[in-house]
């Protein structure tokens, strides 16, 4: 079934003529028509864009011009502007915004020849790691229907790991992309910051953000950051250099790699069943020729702290354009300025923004700057400097992606603290601006589990070329859960 | 009782570069609402800022003008607040790392100097614009201002009074528009003052100030501040406080009015923006900035002065305007003998007195500068007199031509062709005898008559220095 | 340095998010359990650190001053929720 090719054959197919990319697109709007009700992985499913897409597509390879993902369909994270198509960031405030551009993620993949299937569910303003804060409802994790899939880029994740798209893009800006990628049992990864355009993506906060392909294979993702990261002179973080080619490295051996282990990585608060996958994960990498070598990150505590004050930060001054004056939801009725900003933010706003916009403003405020904002970017440097040190003696560190499994929808909607506190392993990346990386490593009661991999800045193809060996020995990410297959 | 005035003037002046500091829509003036307002500008949402290179020269311009340190690291910070004519609900600007640091502007009042400091100078991004009543109820917001690239310059309160304040504005008017860096329309808002005003005791702390906004004239500035400090002294000397507000000037009744008084003093929430890189500025572009500075006003007085042999009153008025003074050399160097007294007095009499008459800027003078200089130049090479060339000067203002074509047309060249005159002097002389006799009695004031005569008769174009020489020497 | 009622106004007033009556002291408990996390950086000794606010050590690209865009007042516009004669619309500001 077209579904459970690989990406390889499906581009070999498409190139051969065996099929067509209008057949391989339909193909995935059928199953989405089918199976999205029940996972809600969808904001919205463009068929006329997509169909449209694939026949252009189609020409293309019929006059030999085209590429390597030319006629693969792809979703794009609902935080992406899509030109014509709704864009809503997964809120009210932004639920009736066509956006009339595209970012530049986007417009690289249509050049790319990507039919765009549609833009995926997510956490409200990218805020959260479950995906429940979503206007339209959580996204079911597929391979459990009462599980959440993770966040923010949940929906992504979802419809890779049901085969309701081949290829999808998220972003992580505490770990959005690699938590889902290894709750829904898929490889996800977050670029070194500055690799790809921000032009387009709705912002978050904006020296955390950075865009990043969500795949089933390391090899899928490293063609799609190929394709995804050309320099954008629109975006003043962009970096300029160019890029290399993140495939050329997949197959080197990984022979003389070390791979560095926090000490502090396997402590309390780690499921038991997830140390051991991570664990035996981090073996099969020894055996393939790596020397596992013990690191440390002292300040790794102060982490998720310097996070929730940074992130919230710059996401309440982002968030201030959200007015109801050029754009996205207004309040009925304003009876004067005040009124018209309040309650158009208020009613368009979900809880966790609110929360979050609120306690940014705090940090910033007169009497509070130093000790929160300044102090939560000295810490920031500690975190960095650790990883830094450490890479002095290994050339990538492994551990776990998330204490936990998924845990079960409405699990910690109570209690956003301890939501946050479980993103201690993929917030320092962001923090750091290194890359970060998560492969499908195994399942604890039935839902996955990821290995977390952190490199250096610009290691990129080194991480994709750990994750590519890892899955020549293992099948992990080949895995689909059996409804879906 | 004495009373000590304090005022500190906060200048924005937009700067003249072709697009916004952000984004590359342009800001030129008066076009159709939100028809310069691009995705960027309107802080629409994925949107990000890419800083306009021509904004740093120009500040740089500015900190060397004003002797000042210079920001070699700049960083952008977001003021936050919510405001319509604010798309991104923050102004983006420069706090702790400006482009400009502590210099000085020297001021002349009274025939004193005074050395006003200037704390510094920052790059940020202007407002759009809100127009009331656009719809009843309603305000209409246009932001193709929004974006458009300004220069913050803050004056220290060295000020004490409205006129050093308004003799500091209009110093700084004259450098920016000099420099090139702003184009100084204060009717199309390119240069704001606004002014901090305060009064104290001698000896006490500085006293609330208010702040008066939106007086696009330099004359209304000096009402207002004027008007402003006695209301000061007067609310205090009765009893009252001060209150910390920003005032409207009504030139009409020559008051200031409180606006609506904000509740509390706004808490900015300033941090630097994420969006945006520090700015790094390295020696070779600073010397390439000195290297290609216009001269400065005050340089150029004393050269005109020093140099040139100018009076200062005419030094003045030359240097009145960039363009002005541009005028001026352009016409000198058309000229022959670098004779800046005799272009001087063309352009200060003549020429000023015809723009004055038409109500026009020397920018949109009907003479230019190499009209007028090929009129001084046939005055130079005695083709006419100095009354002649006044003749060709209003034909020229018409329209009519160059000062050759004129002369040409007319036929005005100068008879200097001593037979001729000779001719004309003896019948003047014969046909005047008896003022002859007069003269030769001892009334030399007769000269001027007979002068006169020859002149008349010749139609003017008797070279009168000629004409008197020949007339002494038939006289004698 | 917890947050009650006065700060949970006045923080409303900056972000311009309301806040009901019913629902403050919910939303400053909530408000107060991130605050805790932000105690534990108290502790830590930063001497001699410099705030990080980029991953990497680059400075700002300049930009060329050309004009790049046009008018687009149309399709930009085609979004807004209340214009008028080009121009967005509000409730009146007196000023």
């Amino acid at each position: 079934m077209l579904h459970t090719l690989s990406v390889k054959q499906m581009s070999d197919q498409l190139h051969a003529g065996e099929i067509t990319s209008v057949e391989l697109t339909q193909h995935y709007l059928d199953r989405i028509s089918k199976y999205d009700p029940e996972l809600n992985a969808y904001v919205t499913v463009t068929p006329e864009l997509a169909l449209e897409m694939a026949r252009e597509a189609d020409e293309q390879l019929k006059a030999g011009t085209a590429g390597l993902l030319t006629g693969i369909p792809v979703a794009h994270k609902d935080i992406f502007c899509t030109d014509g198509v709704k864009t809503t960031c997964s809120s009210k405030m932004l639920d009736n915004f066509i956006a009339p551009y595209d970012a530049h993620v986007v417009s690289l993949l249509k050049k790319a020849g990507m039919p765009i299937l549609g833009k995926t569910n997510m956490d409200e303003f990218a805020m959260g790691s479950s995906s429940e804060s979503s206007y339209f409802g959580p996204t079911k994790n597929p391979w459990d229907l009462n599980a959440v899939p993770g966040g923010s880029s949940g929906g992504a994740a979802a419809v890779i790991a049901a085969n309701l798209a081949p290829m999808a893009t998220g972003t992580d800006t505490g770990g959005s992309i690699r938590q889902p990628a290894s709750f829904c049992g898929i490889t996800g990864i977050k670029p070194t910051y500055g690799t790809v355009s921000r032009f387009g993506i709705i912002a978050y906060a904006s020296s955390f953000d950075q865009a990043g392909p969500m795949t089933r294979s390391a090899e899928e993702s490293a063609w799609m950051l190929n394709a995804m990261s050309e320099f954008d002179q629109r975006d003043s973080t962009c970096l300029e250099h160019e890029r290399p080619d993140f495939s050329a490295d997949l197959e080197s051996s990984l022979e003389g790699l070390k791979v560095g282990v926090p000490e502090e990585y396997f402590g309390e608060g780690l499921d038991p069943e997830v140390e051991k996958i991570v664990k035996e994960a981090i073996a099969q990498i020894e055996k393939l020729g790596a020397t596992i070598v013990s690191v440390s990150l002292p300040n790794k505590d102060l982490a998720v702290p310097s996070y929730y004050v940074l992130a919230p930060a710059e996401a309440s001054s982002n968030l201030s354009r959200y007015d109801g004056v050029r754009f996205g939801y207004r309040c009925e009725n304003p009876s004067n300025l005040q009124d018209l900003y309040k309650r158009s933010r208020s009613e368009g706003f979900g809880a966790e923004v609110k929360r979050r916009i609120m306690v940014g403003a705090y940090a910033l405020s007169a009497g509070y700057y130093d000790a929160y904002y300044l102090k939560a970017q000295r810490l920031r440097r500690m975190v960095r400097d650790d990883f830094t040190k450490a890479f002095e003696q290994c050339d990538v560190i492994m551990g776990p992606v998330a204490p936990t499994p998924a845990f079960n929808i409405g699990e910690k909607t109570d209690d956003p603290t301890s939501m946050y506190l479980a993103d201690l392993y993929t917030i320092p990346v962001n923090l750091g601006g290194f890359p970060g990386m998560s492969v499908p490593a195994g399942f604890a009661a039935g839902r996955p589990v990821g290995l977390h991999m952190v490199g250096p800045y610009f290691s990129e193809a080194k991480l994709l070329n750990i994750g590519h060996q890892y899955q020549q020995v293992t099948d992990w990410h080949k895995q689909t859960p059996a409804h879906y297959q | 009782m004495s009373w000590e005035v304090v005022i500190g003037l906060e200048i924005h002046a937009q700067l003249t570069t072709k697009t916004k500091i952000f984004s590359g829509a342009s800001i030129a003036y008066g076009a159709a609402p939100n028809s310069q307002a691009c995705a960027v500008d309107l802080g629409m949402p994925g949107m990000l800022p890419v800083v306009n290179q021509a904004v740093i020269g120009k500040g740089l311009a500015l900190g060397l003008a004003l002797n000042a340190e210079l920001g070699r690291k700049q960083v952008f910070d977001r003021k936050n607040y919510f405001y319509p004519d604010l798309p991104k609900g923050y102004q983006t600007t420069q706090m702790d790392y400006p482009i400009v640091g502590k210099g000085y502007l020297d001021i002349e009042v009274d025939g004193d100097i005074k050395r006003i400091g200037v704390t510094r100078a920052h790059l940020e991004e202007d407002a759009g614009k809100s127009n009331h009543g656009v719809v009843p109820g309603q305000t209409g917001i246009d932001l193709n201002r929004a974006g458009t690239p300004l220069l913050e310059i803050v004056s220290e309160p060295d000020l004490s009074s409205a006129q050093e304040a308004v003799a500091y504005a209009r110093k700084m008017h004259e450098l920016v528009t000099f420099l090139g860096i702003c184009d100084g329309n204060m009717q199309e808002g390119s240069f704001r003052v606004d002014s901090n005003v305060s009064v104290r005791r001698p000896g006490e702390p500085l006293g609330t100030r208010a702040e008066l906004k939106n007086i696009n004239s330099f004359r209304f500035i000096e009402k207002a501040i004027e008007f402003e400090i006695e209301r000061q002294i007067e609310l205090i000397e009765s009893g009252g406080q001060v209150v910390q507000e920003t005032r409207l000037y009504d030139s009409e009744t020559n008051t200031t009015r409180s606006m609506r008084t904000k509740e509390e003093a706004n808490d900015y929430r300033y941090f630097p923006c994420p969006d945006l890189l520090p700015i790094s500025v390295t020696e070779e572009d600073i010397e390439a900035v000195r290297a290609s500075m216009p001269e400065l006003p005050d340089a150029k007085r004393k050269r005109y002065v020093s140099d040139l042999g100018l009076n200062e009153y005419d030094a003045g008025v030359l240097t009145s305007s960039r363009a002005m003074a541009e005028f001026f050399e352009s016409v000198l160097s058309h000229t022959q003998g670098n004779d800046a007294k005799l272009c001087a007095n063309w352009i200060t009499s003549d020429l000023a007195g015809a723009l004055n008459k038409a109500n026009l800027d020397i920018a949109d003078s009907p003479i230019s500068a190499e009209l007028l200089a090929g009129l001084i130049a046939r005055i130079q090479d005695d083709t006419i007199s100095g009354k002649i060339a006044k003749q060709v000067f209003d034909a020229m203002w018409k329209g009519e031509g160059s000062a050759d074509d004129i002369i040409a047309a007319k036929g005005l060249k100068q008879i200097t062709d001593t037979g001729a005159i000779e001719a004309m002097v003896e019948e003047v002389l014969a046909n005047n005898p008896s003022q002859v006799e007069a003269y030769k009695a001892g009334q030399e004031k007769m000269l001027g008559y007979f002068v006169g005569q020859v002149m008349k008769a010749s139609g003017g174009q008797a070279n009168p220095g000629q004409v008197n020489k020949i007339l002494k020497n038939k006289l004698s | 340095m917890s947050i009650g009622k006065s700060e949970v106004e006045y923080i409303s007033r900056l972000a311009m998010i309301d806040v009901a009556e019913s629902e403050v002291e919910q939303v400053s408990a909530k408000l107060n359990n991130v605050l805790d996390l932000f105690e534990q950086m108290q502790a830590v000794n930063t001497d001699g650190v410099e705030p990080m606010a980029h991953p990497h050590e680059v400075s700002q690209r300049l930009r060329k001053d050309e004009i790049t865009e046009g008018d687009q007042h149309e399709k930009l516009q085609s979004v807004a929720p209340s214009t008028a004669k080009d121009m967005y619309l509000v409730p009146q500001v007196i000023e």
